[in-house]
């Protein structure tokens, strides 16, 4: 094909400081991939959240604002409202967008803010050391669930992607996952889709990304994708939850 | 332009707008949601933005993210939906944003009650939220003042790239008094291409604008936290007021009291003096940085025997005073703070019997 491998404009040379297996890189290089083909890098804001991202601005060649923990849905709204010209997206994980953020993310979706949210949803606590999310599993072990989930203290997993899709404004809603090559095409498809949206004024966007946090699930890269395809992926269903009208 | 009758909390809202502020985010509260029911009217008029948020947690960054891309925006609340912005304030000034937070002080602590209080004086100019970070803050004592504070916080705030914190109490918020909006104190945003994250096409450059509060490395925490202190100590430099009242007499006892109660005291000293007791009085407009060197100067003062800080608190503001007094004169505090304003002959009798 004489295809070369080659760095995106908005992505930078800095080396990543995520763990080997992560799969926050991979979904870095692929907005960065789509901010390129739209040709939007100088028009252009994210957001990092509080969690293994905080560090993301490194990465880009674009500008970037770093939110408290939960709350850069708050912060995109505050610039598309005065800023509606530029293009702006949250990059959260699911401590930071669907515990402490949960209410900065519903009402941002529910006023359809028209900026894209990448949410990535890798089950638990990264940068704190493996914690647990709400998106953790039924008897999942992690670091605060010791004994695994329990489901009758701490309720069940939350869907977001299914919860957010559930409000009646217009939005583009969508979970994909990066853990195969397929699954990385489709992803970048729904990461470009979600910034067309954006740009077309149309409505707010949030693709869910199911991910892999290999170093506090305590397995190989390898087993992490295994066990994300035998018990996330039949939870966390993949697919378009909603497009705009 | 003549004088026009107008709430307080309107009058806040109006002067934003004639300052160059087009930008309004907030969450209703008592005693001040006439500035957000009046904003809600009168942004879409003049092209601006208005946005009820969805708590004063939300609001706080958003007006972080609209600051942070560069455009003049403020926000005001009352004391507990002050607490919830706390915590985007002290990222705000880590990051070094500019931003106007109005502060309507009710009643504290907890839900507390709805009527005018100073309880805030040590949230505003200790630091609400965490960190090593102070706010510029103005007490004003009028509608007018009111009205000039807010047009005035916009460009300090850019100057110093900080927030600026406008602390009045409920009876500044709901009083009607006739006020102007003085054409000078319009002014254009200052150039923020140099920091802001705006749009690299917006600057015409291709140079990433970050703005974070996050330095992990020890040594560059220590070197942001000294560069935000050297802006700090600029500021007691620059931007000290205060109104001297009956000073150029041989008053036997000083008060120092800021924003609605002082007021009364002002009125107190007047009548005070009809009686043949001269009081002398300094009223800080600005509670950070706070007027350190007149309050000192004024205890020098050899008829001068005792210093009273008067206030709606339970005497918050006493440690300012004291450490400005060095110990030379017994510093006493009166105050209530149940929403009942002292009136002046209450004033008159503690300084009578204080003296
Ligand atoms: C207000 C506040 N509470 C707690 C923390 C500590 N904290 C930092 S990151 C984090 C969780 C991050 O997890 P997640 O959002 O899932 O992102 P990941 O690290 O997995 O990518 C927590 C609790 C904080 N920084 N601020
Ligand atoms: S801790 Fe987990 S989420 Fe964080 S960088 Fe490592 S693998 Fe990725």
């Amino acid at each position: 094909m004489g295809k070369t491998f080659k760095r995106p404009e908005a992505l930078s040379e800095n080396h990543t400081h995520y763990c080997p297996g992560c799969t926050h890189g991979v979904i870095h290089r692929l907005i960065a991939e789509v901010i390129d083909e739209l040709g939007i890098r100088k028009n252009t804001v994210g957001i990092a959240p509080v969690g293994c991202a905080v560090l993301a601005y490194n990465y880009f060649t674009f500008d970037f604002q770093e939110a408290a923990h939960g709350r850069a849905p708050a912060m995109a709204t505050g610039i598309k409202r005065v800023r509606p010209d530029l293009n702006v997206f949250t990059y959260q994980g699911d401590g930071d967008l669907a515990s402490i953020g949960m209410g900065e993310i519903i009402h941002a979706a529910n006023r359809g803010e028209k900026f894209t949210s990448i949410f990535v949803n890798n089950a638990v606590y990264g940068m704190t050391g493996g914690q647990m999310a709400p998106t953790t599993m039924p008897d999942q072990k992690t670091t605060t669930s010791p004994y695994g989930r329990d489901i009758g203290q701490t309720g069940m997993p939350i869907k977001v992607a299914n919860l957010l899709a559930a409000l009646q404004t217009d939005a583009y809603i969508t979970r994909q996952t990066v853990i195969r090559p397929k699954d990385i095409n489709k992803t970048k498809k729904a990461i470009k889709q979600a910034f067309t949206y954006q740009l077309e004024g149309r409505c707010f966007s949030m693709v869910e990304v199911v991910s892999t946090c290999p170093t506090n699930w305590g397995m190989t890269p390898v087993e992490a994708i295994k066990w994300t395809e035998d018990n996330l992926l039949p939870y966390y269903e993949l697919g378009d939850y909603k497009t705009p009208q | 332009m003549g004088k026009i009758l107008m709430k307080g909390n309107e009058a806040i809202g109006e002067a934003a707008i004639r300052a160059g502020c087009l930008n309004y985010f907030a969450y209703p509260i008592t005693p001040q949601s006439e500035v957000a029911e009046y904003l809600a009217r009168r942004m879409p008029e003049v092209n601006g933005v208005f946005l009820q948020g969805e708590s004063e947690v939300a609001v706080g960054y958003m007006i972080f993210g609209a600051s942070a891309c560069g455009e003049r925006v403020f926000t005001t609340s009352s004391s507990p939906g002050v607490s919830l912005m706390s915590e985007a304030i002290s990222y705000i000034a880590g990051a070094q944003c500019p931003a106007v937070f109005v502060n309507i002080i009710r009643g504290g602590p907890g839900l507390g009650g709805i009527l005018p209080s100073q309880a805030d004086y040590f949230q505003a100019t200790k630091g609400g939220g965490h960190g090593d970070y102070r706010l510029l803050v103005m007490a004003p004592a009028s509608v007018q003042e009111a009205v000039e504070m807010v047009m005035k916080a916009f460009p300090l705030a850019e100057k110093y790239r900080n927030p600026v914190m406008i602390l009045g109490d409920g009876l500044i918020g709901q009083m009607m008094e006739p006020v102007e909006f003085p054409e000078d104190l319009r002014t254009e945003p200052s150039n923020k291409d140099e920091w802001a994250t705006n749009g690299m096409s917006t600057r015409g450059d291709d140079k990433q604008n970050l703005v974070k509060s996050l330095y992990l490395d020890p040594t560059a925490l220590n070197d942001h936290n000294l560069l935000l202190k050297s802006k700090y100590d600029q500021m007691k430099k620059e931007e000290v007021l205060y109104e001297p009242v009956n000073m150029d007499t041989d008053y036997k006892a000083l008060i120092v009291s800021y924003g609605t109660m002082s007021r009364v005291c002002k009125s107190a000293v007047a009548m005070l003096k009809e009686e043949g007791i001269e009081v002398g009085m300094i009223r800080p407009q600005t509670l950070f940085p706070f007027p350190e060197k007149a309050i000192a100067d004024a205890a020098e003062k050899s008829s001068c025997k005792i210093i009273l800080s008067i206030e709606m608190s339970m005497g918050q503001m006493v440690e300012d005073v004291e450490r400005c007094v060095k110990g030379k004169l017994p510093v006493s505090w009166y105050g209530k703070c149940g929403g009942d304003v002292p009136s002046p002959e209450e004033i008159m009798d503690v300084v009578k019997e204080r003296i």
